[in-house]
């Protein structure tokens, strides 16, 4: 199976490395070539150097072949946009996207976008966290 | 009429300051600190501090009025699109025009179907063309959600169409020729028309047709 990643910081290159862990043929793409230092010195996959955004560096990257497409750059119009095109041109059949504006997250979700949205799990997780100790000191 | 424009650059600050002027109601969206102090001293409250990709920034710029028209003029083609395609799909706006800053991004926008786009690379090189062109052929207007384009050729000694009628050029499917300015005044040709050298004639046509109008005449 293979996957394109798209932005290598540590979300990225973590996911990029542990897909390749269980045995998929991974090529990451960023526009920084010191990335590549977060995969580390035994890295075999893939790895181009440039904008997400450019077509023919997808292309390069392998995108018409691909099973997957993760999408973690740090900004979340460049995802959006990129996760479209993997999506409606390229056709990849799981595209799956980092978004951090919730409001962007919900709203591109119902677009039929594969998203996740750290925030919104953060803030889950927090109110979570105190509601269960809320409880507890209530008992 | 009510436009919304996203990003308050060079293009935006004249976009606004051209609308006021003809009597628009206008809400500019500028990010930049720096920039919004300058835009609000000019524009007051009409210039609205924050990232127009937020949705909560164009709630408060009045996007769920909705504007007549929002213009997506930032100087970042990702937000641009993501602007339009919020306006459009989110708040139902049912005119945008998006900026084009690089022209390398002009298939994503074709893509998710944001049209009409500007963009001044694109304009100057339309202009660099018809002032010398250089495959016979102008690109003169592009109609893009009819999926049409309107082009002008020159007919040059030896053209292919010199001397012939309409009815015996082997146009591509789909091509018309639409008029023939012939020593400066305009004629709709019809099957009888012949054409000669230093014809200028227009033609419609679907994009991607090019070369084989081409052969058809030149």
């Amino acid at each position: 199976m293979k996957a394109i990643v798209v932005g290598c910081g540590r979300v990225g290159s973590a996911v990029a490395l542990q897909l390749q862990a269980s045995g998929w043929d991974v090529t990451v793409l960023d526009e920084n070539e010191d990335a590549l230092g977060r995969l580390g010195e035994s890295w075999t996959g893939g790895f181009v150097v440039g904008h997400g955004m450019d077509l023919t560096l997808l292309r390069a990257a392998g995108v018409e072949e691909a099973d997957a497409v993760v999408v973690t750059t740090d900004g979340d119009n460049t995802n959006l946009v990129i996760a479209q095109a993997a999506q409606k041109h390229f056709e990849v059949p799981t595209v799956i996207v980092r978004v951090l504006d919730p409001a962007r997250a919900q709203f591109y979700a119902t677009k039929g976008l594969q998203i996740v949205c750290p925030t919104s799990s953060a803030i889950e997780t927090l109110v979570s966290a105190v509601r269960h100790a809320e409880e507890d000191a209530v008992v | 009429m009510y436009v919304l424009i996203a990003g308050g650059g060079k293009v935006g600050a004249n976009l606004i300051r051209s609308l006021l002027r003809a009597g628009h109601e206008v809400t500019l969206i500028e990010q930049k600190p720096y920039r919004f102090d300058k835009l609000e001293a000019e524009f007051e409250h009409q210039v609205i501090r924050g990232d127009a990709t937020e949705l909560f920034v164009l709630e408060r710029a009045g996007i769920t009025r909705p504007p007549d028209l929002v213009v997506a003029a930032t100087g970042d083609d990702e937000d641009n699109i993501v602007i339009c395609q919020l306006a459009r799909e989110r708040y139902g706006v049912s005119n945008v025009i998006a900026r084009i800053n690089d022209p390398r991004n002009q298939a994503y926008f074709d893509l998710l179907g944001i049209s009409p786009t500007v963009s001044a690379t694109g304009a100057i090189m339309g202009l660099i063309e018809h002032e010398v062109p250089e495959h016979g052929l102008v690109q003169l207007l592009e109609l893009r959600k009819e999926n049409l384009e309107i082009v002008e050729v020159t007919v040059d000694k030896g053209a292919n169409c010199q001397g012939k009628r309409v009815r015996a050029l082997m146009l591509p499917e789909g091509a018309r020729l639409i008029s023939v300015v012939r020593a400066g005044k305009a004629e709709i040709p019809d099957d009888e028309t012949q054409l000669e050298v230093g014809d200028q004639v227009l033609a419609i046509l679907e994009p991607g047709k090019e070369d084989e109008l081409r052969k058809a005449l030149l």
